[in-house]
């Protein structure tokens, strides 16, 4: 740790980074290119972003070095905790009780209409990504296999909802445990020929796997409709009893007053419990043979193979359960929107929830949830910024920003926390006392 | 017959853009063993600067020779890429050297994000037409079904990627710069020991590898005359495939994968459906990687153990 | 040493051969490992010691040669030519172990290995790292993870014994106390030991140590004689080990094997070896026999 350095250095190293971002800025600030009335590309020039660019560049740069702290390079292998041990020991009970409260005391607080967009936007939305979290997280987190296609299985899971209830007329509950089986069995096919693949062709595969899904999808349009994609999927029931005004309703059967939260509030329930069952599975995996050789593959796969285990059928099992809980949370996924179309199982997402597990710090069930609720909760908060316009103008759009300080926080959180937030691991079994292992210790995984 | 020789034609002109960026892909692979993910963002971000060097250069300053032109906006566009490219490593990826393996890669995914939608919000969403330049064709066969042409801008694409190819690989091969980058991919403790300044080096590496996309970069726009914010993702990984079908690492393996990918993207198209054309390039690479891993002019790995 | 004599053989190598590209690493080797023998394979550094290994414990496919395990008994040559023109990898008892895949040379023929550069599970402890080298136990007990998963009885106890048998080694190689600690954390010395009490979590028959003395200092050195002698003694244990340094190499073993080149040149007890020209001249040319047999001796 090197304190402040001396101001006249600080300046002329801000001056430097200043010097750059002016010539980053040209021309793709200073010159916008629009169109003009007959179709024709025109420049329009604002040098004037030019200068506040480089200047808030300059000026940052400056703050930066003169009065922050800057952390030594080494500073990121040592594993220090964001969370005292006992808080992290408390905060995933509290915040179990929590998420059970959560849409109760929101509905209270602010009534049917006010507490949608926070039940919906902000639970069901960040739950769905801590779930997918969490089943990558066997994936990547514990067996140490880097997967760039994970969407793919999310994608089986919501078409396999979308066309059996569509075609078939299956419902939700029928449709669930078997988008799981689906996804289970195309990971277990996908992984069959590549898990012996070594080190980052198994990612670029997997990506490349994302990618196939993802256009058949789009292209195939007998099968899943295309671009359009498939709409009017069957809504969820509260197990057979619909979400309508109907007198065979939930709110008729319950003697309720018939109003459309209802079915917000179950399907906040529904994917509570969802994200819960990968948890508990996870933990309980963790401190079975199978888990502990996803971990020890992670740590040393020749190791492992001279101990006798079958990493190929360790793989398979941890890509296979991973693409499991993906196709659940794909089903979830189609019921919630009540369409699908290709759209939703971009690479982006893929990113996303590798990020969000990367982030939370891998191996670790708290950390990944705790960075779903920053990524996800953090990007629905920047829809809010509306009264940004009061600042910039009402033809800013807040939004427009939304995707681009997601991507400037992933660098940025990358930088701070190279092991994620919670890095240190939880040994699976102990002999006298339960002690976490450094995150500096833990291996990352070569697949 | 003459629908093949077009075909041909095409492929070659598409992979030789394919191949450009493959460089850059395969070198940053090779050095610091990242997959640089912003690389195909680097290549849109290349290709919008071009368009506005070119548009800066017809319409304020009122340049004609389209010869002139072009050269400028090649330069100009390699430069500008490149202080991009060295900006980015800089501060994305520098600090997590030598860190957790999957914190570049997240890095890199992020600033993929970050400079499509950097694009997005200060060029706007839109679709950015180009003006045509370069219209002329030279019919190569004339009389059958119809004429096998070879436009000007294919040759022009051929051409630039050919001379620009053999000066990259003249420094790579025989210069101290190649011979600092060959050292630190093989080790790069080693090689700082015997006095390889290996940030340059690295530093270099990008600055290089953003030249030949802005190059890739600058053609794509004149060849297919339109260009957009989210024009990254799709050739980057294109290109990413080519490189690992090559062997990722192998230089020349860079430019013969990007053709394959090109050509085969191409016939695809041509003869069977222009819907499964990316369909083919990843099962070509997926077969690859599962009956060839280390592609076709990668060194083989041998397990050590 | 006597007992070599009257034991059977446990690993009979016959004409093995391994390549790489145009380089032949192990040239048409043949020798036998004694059940219940420490056998030592020596050599000067590129003899290819390591690359015998890896094709003994399956992580390489051996171009030529045949390596016929007998688990117990005596291995009839009769029989082991009809399991090689079976086609089939094992018959229970005697396993030929070109023709399985690494782990399950670890699995069902029992054979069990350490690494030069030691390759422990460093982030999980040093505990883990001896109940992962139970995994096939412990899956069968777990009913491929269903049983396990609802916690049933019969797991349970097999758990239990695992961390028993973890416990035994532990106390053995006396880490009893560092059983929670991360293996990462361990020093040099202990983590070596920790490698092969994982090794032996295995219950292998045969225990192949690749440099288990290297970087020891002369204290620790004793005490890994003092553990190779109890295991063999304890458990009936053979043990194949490939060493550099001759205080552990001649004060243990029963039996040498000498590689050069890749070719067998010496195959005897320590005296012989000992008083071998071709040894000597094999590491430190022909010339100076005196120095050679001085690190011989």
């Amino acid at each position: 740790m090197s304190p402040s350095m001396s101001i006249t250095r600080a300046l002329r190293e801000a001056g430097f980074a200043g010097l750059v971002a002016a010539g980053l800025a040209f021309p793709i600030l200073t010159l916008g290119t629009e169109m003009d009335q007959s179709n024709r590309l025109v420049l329009e020039q604002r040098w004037s972003w030019m200068a506040i660019a480089a200047a808030l560049v300059f000026v940052g740069r400056f703050l930066v070095l003169a009065f922050a702290r800057k952390p030594a390079r080494a500073a990121p292998h040592t594993g220090a905790r964001v969370l005292s041990p006992a808080l992290a020991a408390a905060l995933p009970r509290a915040g179990v009780i929590a998420l059970f409260l959560f849409p109760m005391v929101m509905l209270f607080w602010l009534g049917p209409q006010g507490s949608l967009k926070w039940i919906n936007n902000y639970g069901v939305q960040i739950l769905i990504y801590v779930m997918l979290g969490w089943g990558l997280n066997i994936v990547v987190g514990l067996a140490g296999l880097l997967d760039l296609g994970y969407v793919a299985f999310y994608a089986v899971g919501a078409y396999t909802y979308a066309l059996l209830s569509t075609h078939f007329g299956l419902s939700f509950w029928i449709c669930l445990p078997l988008a799981g089986l689906m996804a289970a069995s195309w990971g277990a096919m996908l992984g069959f020929p590549v898990l012996r693949l070594r080190g980052d062709y198994l990612a670029i595969v997997t990506l490349a796997f994302g990618e196939i899904v993802s256009a058949v999808l789009t292209n195939w349009t007998d099968f899943s409709n295309g671009k359009a994609g498939i709409m009017s999927i069957p809504r969820i029931t509260f197990f057979g009893l619909p979400f309508n005004a109907n007198e065979n309703g939930f709110a008729a059967t319950f003697g309720l007053e018939f109003q459309a939260i209802h079915r917000t509030i179950f399907l906040f329930y529904l994917i509570l419990a969802l994200a819960l069952i990968t948890h508990v599975v996870t933990l309980r995996l963790r401190a079975l043979p199978v888990g502990r050789a996803w971990e020890a593959l992670r740590e040393d796969e020749i190791a492992c193979r001279s101990l006798g285990i079958n990493t190929v059928n360790t793989k398979l099992t941890a890509f296979a359960l991973g693409a499991m809980f993906a196709g659940f949370a794909g089903s979830f996924f189609a019921v919630r929107q009540g369409f699908v179309n290709p759209d939703s199982f971009t690479f982006m997402e893929s990113a996303t929830i590798l990020a969000i597990v990367v982030l939370g710090g891998m191996g670790s069930q708290l950390g990944v949830a705790l960075a779903a609720v920053v990524m996800v909760g953090g990007t629905e908060v920047l829809r809010e910024l509306t009264f940004l316009k009061q600042i910039f103008g009402s033809s800013f759009d807040p939004s427009l920003y939304r995707m681009l300080l997601f991507g400037l926080a992933m660098v940025v959180m990358m930088i701070w926390r190279p092991r994620g937030l919670i890095s240190s691991r939880e040994p699976s079994v102990f002999l006298s006392q339960k002690k976490n292992v450094s995150g500096a210790l833990v291996q990352e995984g070569h697949g | 017959m003459e629908n093949f020789l077009q075909q041909l034609i095409n492929g070659v002109t598409l992979g030789a853009i394919y191949g450009l960026i493959a460089i850059g892909y395969t070198m940053v692979f090779g050095i610091i063993g990242m997959v640089n993910f912003a690389h195909g963002d680097v290549f849109m971000l290349s290709a919008f600067i071009a368009l506005i060097i070119y548009l800066a250069m017809t319409q304020i300053l009122g340049v004609t020779s389209l010869g002139l032109v072009f050269l400028i906006v090649l330069v100009c566009a390699m430069a500008l890429t490149a202080l991009w490219n060295w900006a980015i490593e800089r501060v994305a990826y520098r600090p997590l050297r030598g860190s957790f393996r999957l914190a570049p890669l997240i890095s890199a995914i992020g600033m993929s994000i970050f400079l499509a939608n950097f694009v997005q919000v200060v060029q706007g969403p839109r679709n950015k037409p180009v003006p045509p330049m370069f219209t002329d064709v030279i019919h190569v066969t004339s009389g059958g079904a119809f004429d096998v042409t070879l436009s000007y801008k294919q040759i022009l694409i051929v051409g630039v990627t050919g001379v620009l190819l053999l000066a990259f690989w003249y420094l790579v091969q025989k210069t101290a710069l190649g011979r600092a980058q060959r050292a630190c991919e093989q080790d790069r403790t080693m090689a700082a020991l015997l006095g390889v300044d290996v940030d340059r080096t690295i530093s270099l590496t990008f600055i290089i590898g953003a030249a030949l996309a802005a190059v890739a970069g600058t053609l794509y726009m004149m060849y297919y005359g339109v260009v957009n914010f989210s024009d990254g993702f799709t050739p980057g990984v294109k290109a990413f495939t080519a490189a690992v079908l090559g062997g990722i690492g192998s230089l020349p393996g860079a430019v013969i994968g990007g053709l394959l990918i090109g050509l085969i993207e191409t016939f695809w198209s041509a003869y069977f459906s222009s819907d499964y054309k990316d369909v083919a390039a990843f099962s070509i690479l997926v077969i690859t990687l599962i009956f060839m891993p280390s592609g076709l002019l990668g060194r083989p790995e041998v397990e050590k153990v | 040493m006597t007992a070599r004599a009257l034991s059977s053989p446990l690993l009979t190598i016959e004409h093995l051969t391994m390549r790489f590209g145009g380089l032949t690493a192990v040239n048409d080797v043949s020798f036998t490992v004694g059940r219940g023998d420490i056998t030592a394979l020596i050599g000067p550094n590129g003899a290819g010691k390591t690359t015998l290994f890896n094709c003994i414990t399956g992580f390489y496919k051996p171009a030529q040669g045949r390596l016929a395990l007998a688990r117990e008994g005596l291995a009839q040559a009769e029989n082991v030519d009809a399991l090689t023109k079976s086609g089939r990898r094992h018959n229970g008892v005697i396993y030929l172990l070109e023709r399985m895949p690494d782990f399950e040379i670890t699995r069902d023929a029992h054979v069990a290995r350490t690494f030069q550069n030691i390759r422990l599970f460093s982030g999980m402890t040093v505990l883990e790292n001896l109940v992962v080298a139970q995994h096939n136990i412990l899956m069968r007990a777990s009913g491929l993870s269903l049983l396990g998963l609802v916690g049933w009885p019969s797991f349970r106890a097999a758990e239990k014994a695992a961390i028993e048998k973890a416990s035994f080694w532990l106390d053995k190689i006396g880490l009893m106390d560092r059983a929670d600690d991360p293996a990462g954390a361990l020093p040099y010395g202990a983590q070596r030991r920790l490698e092969i009490a994982r090794a032996m979590c295995t219950d292998p028959v045969l225990l192949c140590l690749d440099e288990p003395a290297a970087g020891l200092n002369p204290r620790e050195s004793a005490e890994l004689n003092d553990l190779l002698l109890s295991i063999r003694a304890e458990l009936g244990t053979s043990i194949l080990l490939i060493e550099h340094d001759m205080s552990v190499v001649m004060k243990i073993s029963d039996h040498v094997v000498v590689l050069d080149y890749g070719k067998l040149i010496a195959d005897g007890t320590p005296d012989d070896i000992r008083n071998d020209p071709r040894v000597i001249a094999a590491y430190l040319g022909v010339e100076d026999t005196d120095e050679a047999a001085e690190v011989l001796a």
